[in-house]
């Protein structure tokens, strides 16, 4: 038998997802940048006390597996979402619902991910894709950031479903029960459209604590000013490169997922015409160009062209520039008299 | 970002599939831009295997010295603390810091041998002489 299935390509793998599930379940309104949204994917955090492949912990989206939770249960979706200890059980789940035709969500480490180039695999875990089919021993498999999708064998899937390490997957499972020909309301939209502001609003401006949200922003770039002394040149360049990974790379559509939030707003606009929404995606817009800025003064450090401390200084200035743009958008956000 | 200014610098991931950028044209309106890569994000990933490869050279002149054994060598190519390595051979911590020992690795057994094999996708041939293929 052949799935349905239809692969479609996003920019970040967890609004990817949980956009594809939904929209080949029949949710025909859905988008990636409304995923995002709902989702309240848009985040900003720096562990400073925490380590990554031996470089800072800097996220610009939300904790893993929030979009799709948030997405769904806003919608009145119902989710399924399992872990495993046992690999036989993981994999006897899985087949289970690809014989009942039904497309699964798939927690996985980048690590061994037989399709990824080499240079893109590092011991990341909260990658996301989709299993839709089984053939034999092999699995077809979308991954949102692809173009086409690809297959993989019993073993490697196993290998990705089981990576260790921080945010170890666990076989991570999960997909939305919807009852076939289910469809969702603008009603119901505009009120999760509305819920995914809010609560991206709390995120990112009442968190308690320096590290995340727009004081984390502000919090990073004052650390940055200090990293050439405090770290020596070649590790501050070091740490640079993995913060614009972690900006740039594939799976953010690129400017720290600004531009996705700024397409969400825009998408939000068509539900709720209120003017903000429109003025505000274009301030994202600006910040999400700013922190392009920020990453090419950032290569110019790692690359060795630039390195005194005012280098420094410009980077971590562009990082305080954006805090105050976000956290003015984010508090314009905050007052909209929703109809 | 205006959907011309995507940029298209041709990146390793590039040669296998186009990105999805999120971009406005010309009426200010979203849309999606592929992008085969961007040099500043190029550098930032090739500035960071350099630092792994130099590792891989430190460990190699240690080994050569007769401090420290091969694993250290395969630990760096992999990217692997002794956390990662632990978790994906199910060795405690402690043995593997004893294993990094030349003299204790030269007596591990093929079974160890195959599992730190499997786990670096490489060859016991390959752990014990360090000739390297691929």
């Amino acid at each position: 038998m052949h799935s349905a299935f239809k692969h479609i390509q996003a920019a970040h793998c967890e609004s990817g997802v949980t956009n594809s599930l939904l929209r080949n379940a029949g949710i025909q309104q859905m988008t990636e940048p409304l995923a995002f949204g709902i989702g309240s994917g848009l985040f900003f955090v720096y562990v400073p006390f925490l380590k990554i492949n031996g470089g800072p912990a800097i996220a610009f989206r939300s904790f893993p597996g929030i979009i799709f939770k948030q997405t769904c249960q806003s919608l009145g979706i119902p989710v399924t979402r399992k872990k495993f200890s046992s690999r036989e059980a993981a994999q006897a789940f899985l087949d289970q619902c690809l014989a009942e035709d039904r497309a699964v969500g798939c927690q996985v480490g980048v690590y061994y991910l037989p399709y990824f180039p080499k240079e893109y695999r590092f011991h990341f875990n909260a990658h996301n894709l989709i299993v839709y089919e089984k053939e034999k021993d092999h699995y077809f498999v979308s991954d949102p950031i692809m173009e086409t999708v690809a297959s993989m064998s019993e073993y490697e899937l196993e290998r990705v479903r089981f990576a260790k390490g921080a945010l170890a997957p666990r076989g991570q499972i999960y997909y939305p029960s919807i009852p076939r020909g289910k469809t969702i309301d603008d009603a119901t939209m505009k009120q999760a459209i509305r819920n995914g502001i809010k609560k991206n609003v709390f995120n990112m401006l009442h968190i308690p604590g320096p590290i995340a949200g727009v004081k984390g922003i502000g919090f990073t770039g004052r650390r940055i000013k200090k990293w050439r002394d405090g770290l020596g040149l070649t590790k501050a360049g070091l740490y640079l490169a993995q913060l614009v990974r972690m900006q740039e790379e594939i799976g953010t559509g690129g400017g720290g997922f600004r531009y996705i939030y700024a397409a969400f707003l825009q998408e939000a606009y068509a539900f709720h015409p209120i003017d903000e929404l429109q003025l505000m995606s274009a301030e994202f817009t600006r910040a999400g160009d700013r922190w392009r800025d920020s990453a090419v003064q950032a290569a110019g450090i790692y690359k060795g062209r630039l390195g005194s401390q005012a280098d420094f200084d410009v980077m971590g200035d562009y990082l305080l520039e954006i805090a105050a743009m976000e956290k003015k958008a984010f508090t314009v956000l905050s007052k909209i008299k929703w109809h | 970002m205006k959907k011309e200014d995507v940029p298209q610098d041709l990146s390793s991931l590039g040669k296998i599939t186009t990105e999805i950028c999120y971009a406005t044209d010309e009426s200010g309106k979203y849309t999606t831009q592929q992008s085969r890569g961007w040099d500043v994000k190029i550098d930032a990933l090739d500035v960071t295997w350099e630092n792994v490869e130099k590792r891989m050279k430190e460990a190699t002149e240690k080994m050569e010295k007769g401090e420290v054994s091969p694993l250290l060598y395969f630990m760096e190519k992999n990217v692997m603390d002794l956390a990662i390595l632990s978790a994906y051979t199910g060795f405690w911590k402690w043995r593997i810091r004893r294993h990094l020992k030349p003299g204790v690795f030269g007596k591990l057994s093929d079974k160890a041998l195959r599992k730190y094999a499997e786990v670096f996708n490489s060859t016991v041939e390959e752990l014990k002489t360090m000739n390297i293929h691929a």
